[in-house]
């Protein structure tokens, strides 16, 4: 008979000695007994990333239309402005645009991370081979997040390079350089973060995404459509903090005066991921699998 | 060891499971029982702390699923085939758990090769059939080498030879001294697979007993005795021979005699005494099957009925009989057997003489009939069919069941009182 023998071969005998205090045979199994940290959980999501398909699309995707779009920005504008009417450019912000449309990609990864396993039903084996949630919860974040931000920086840095050297503006300052790759990298793998949390609250993809992919555009499109004089300031609010804008303060060329400046769209983000990454983690624990 | 007390689960309005204790036991194979929606999976869900229990708790161990240390090296488990996120590799996707609970890789690898799924190993599992899903969950289960396991129906879709695979692991496992919780709708499986079962309904216990007592307590043996068709009249002297020395004889519809309450030794010599020549003398073992259906069926929350096809059909053409309805379908009750003593509706004969197709299905014969019996057809086959250790609640020759049998009432079926008081829940 072809049938596999059962039990496997090299699991050595059965230990048949009862455990103390016990009068029922136990099983003892040969393989050394670990005991698991987060190092076990980071790896373990390091590989379930790598090994799926939706990884490499979205992060293909997304290099592509960061680099794409930032090297076409800046041959267009190249090829188009006059000599020295870029001198007082900051040459780094042609990537905003390949950025602003790549974060999609970089929301839907974040998405997919948690919210797969919940459409899937993988997420009972994982909460099953890991009892403790927050730690599965924190690999995840961890991974992703540092998946995001190499990509990102890595694509933004190609786009930064090509467009110092393609243009004919002022060279950056060294706060412009960090700004402009650095810490536009560490925001949209924030953003990517809060979509990795929103995903784990929400436990649907499609739900996930349009919530996030909404959050990104909903204020600029509600804005443009306030004429009302009494709605002036809250407008200008949503202009202001609205994502793509915050984006753009990373290069210094906010749609106002007034609003975010400087670093502070990180710190906002950071505030509003960390907050939400703590709802994830109570929910997690107190809700059903 | 699995442990439950005043284990209770609601969702929102609806009780999924209520007061569930029991306990399951190491190195034997302990099967999960109950109709759809009867709080099965749920129980499950809650051993393995996926689910927080409303009330009560239940442990592994000593511990409550999410305090166990090493918990993936402790308990293995499969839920459900498709468990798994189809877009990826399924060595992947083991090695994902492995390396979440600290096991070598290399141990993968061995997994793969136990269930047979070592020259897919590098494919999505998204393509994989069910059986194939099975055995892939199974593999997950099997990856911490654990003292406790549990399955959730393990052998859906599993070819043949998986069957056989899995009912031979799931002895092994038990017999290493591991714990094995198997949950299953194929009770022909569970006879030759389980040696302890533990049945719930409308999430409710229903009985935690062994397979043997199970089936004592939820249906009886007997004896079928056939006299010559030639003599009527040696059936009645045999009948008479037999009541007199105790037993319970019911005739049944093709000449036959079941007798309960006397062993199969003591028909024959009742018989030779009384100079009737025997043609038949074969001993009835009810299947689990029988008896599960006897006991849960006043628990079956999703009950199939016939589908009429009201205001659909066409007018038949004169003359043209109107098609037979296949026993059993939309006919609530028709699961579970009398008990012997009840009615006089006879199990039809192996060789199945029907008296035409109302034989079996239209109870229109037999006196005192009850209702109909489906078993009819599949009980005498059930033997046949699992001649396994598990089953044979009853070495073959003497029937020493059949003597406890008449002495119960007439029992309603599914009287969980009785049954479900846990002969071992020390």
């Amino acid at each position: 008979m072809s049938t596999p023998q059962p039990p496997m071969p090299q699991t050595a005998a059965p230990n048949w000695q009862a455990a103390p205090g016990s009068s029922y045979p136990t099983y003892t199994s040969p393989i050394p007994v670990v005991r698991t940290h987060l190092g076990h959980a980071l790896t373990s999501e390091w590989t379930k990333i790598r090994s799926v398909r939706s990884t490499m699309w979205t992060l293909g995707v997304f290099v592509l239309l960061v680099v794409g779009l930032g090297l076409a920005t800046a041959a267009l504008v190249a090829g188009n402005s006059s000599d020295g009417s870029l001198n007082n450019e900051n040459p780094l912000s042609f990537g905003v645009f390949g950025l602003l449309l790549g974060s999609m990609c970089i929301i839907t990864l974040g998405v997919l991370t948690t919210a797969s396993e919940y459409g899937t039903g993988m997420i009972r084996t994982t909460m099953t081979a890991c009892p403790s949630r927050g730690r599965v919860l924190a690999a995840k974040a961890i991974v992703f997040f540092v998946v995001a931000f190499v990509v990102t920086l890595a694509s933004a840095l190609l786009v930064a390079l090509v467009d110092v050297a393609m243009l004919d503006a002022r060279e950056p300052t060294g706060q412009e350089w960090l700004k402009g790759t650095v810490g536009i990298s560490l925001y949209i793998a924030l953003l990517g973060l809060l979509s990795l949390v929103v995903g784990s609250i929400i436990r649907h993809s499609a739900g996930a995404i349009t919530i996030m992919i909404g959050l990104v555009l909903a204020p600029l499109v509600i804005a443009l459509f306030m004429f009302a004089e009494s709605l002036q300031d809250l407008q200008q609010a949503l202009f202001e903090y609205s994502i793509p804008n915050q984006l753009s303060v990373f290069y210094s060329q906010s749609l106002s005066d007034s609003g975010p400046s400087g670093w502070d769209p990180l710190w906002i983000m950071l505030g509003v991921t960390a907050a939400a990454f703590a709802g994830a983690y109570g929910l997690l624990e107190k809700r059903d699998v | 060891m699995i442990e439950a007390v005043g284990l209770t689960k609601r969702y929102g309005d609806k009780t999924a499971v209520y007061n569930l204790s029991f306990q399951v036991r190491p190195g034997a194979v302990t099967g999960f029982l109950g109709p759809n929606g009867s709080g099965k999976s749920t129980t499950m869900r809650m051993i393995l702390g996926l689910d927080n229990p409303t009330a009560g708790q239940v442990t592994i161990g000593g511990y409550p699923y999410r305090r166990l240390p090493n918990a993936p090296r402790q308990v293995g488990a499969l839920l459900d085939a498709k468990a798994v996120h189809g877009g990826r590799a399924a060595r992947n996707h083991l090695l994902s758990l492995a390396q979440l609970s600290g096991i070598p890789a290399r141990r993968v690898d061995e997994v793969l090769g136990v269930v047979g799924l070592q020259d897919v190993a590098r494919r999505r599992s998204k393509g994989f059939s069910l059986g194939m899903g099975q055995r892939l969950g199974i593999a997950a289960a099997l990856l911490g080498d654990p003292q406790v396991l549990l399955f959730d129906e393990p052998v859906n879709g599993l070819d043949p030879e998986g069957i056989l695979w899995v009912r031979n692991l799931m002895k092994s496992l038990a017999a290493e001294g591991r714990t094995v919780f198997v949950s299953s709708h194929l009770m022909s499986e569970m006879a030759l697979t389980a040696d302890h079962l533990i049945v719930i309904g409308r999430g409710q216990l229903l009985a935690d007993m062994s397979v043997k007592d199970f089936i004592a307590a939820n249906s009886a043996g007997f004896a079928r005795v056939r006299t010559p068709d030639t003599e009527p009249q040696l059936r009645e002297k045999l009948s008479s021979a037999l009541t007199e020395a105790g037993g319970h004889v019911l005739p049944e519809q093709d000449g036959a005699l079941r007798v309960t309450g006397l062993p199969l030794p003591r028909i024959s010599d009742l018989a030779h005494d009384c100079d009737v020549r025997l043609w038949e003398l074969s001993p009835h073992q009810a299947s689990l099957e029988e008896a599960y259906m006897r006991m849960t069926q006043g628990a079956v929350d999703y009950r199939s009925t016939v589908d009429q096809k009201a205001g659909l059909m066409q007018q038949l053409p004169p003359g043209a009989q109107p098609p037979m309805p296949v026993p059993g379908q939309g006919q609530p009750g028709w699961y579970a057997p009398p008990p012997p003593e009840q009615g006089g509706q006879p199990f039809a004969a192996p060789q199945g003489q029907q008296p035409g197709p109302q034989g079996a299905y239209g109870a229109s014969a037999a006196p005192g009939a009850g209702m109909p019996n489906p078993y009819a057809q599949t009980a005498p086959q059930a033997p046949q069919a699992a001649p396994a250790p598990a089953a044979p609640a009853q070495p073959a020759p003497p029937a020493p069941q059949s003597p406890a049998q008449p002495a119960q009432p007439p029992a309603a079926p599914a009287t969980p009182a009785a049954p479900t008081k846990p002969e071992d829940a020390r």
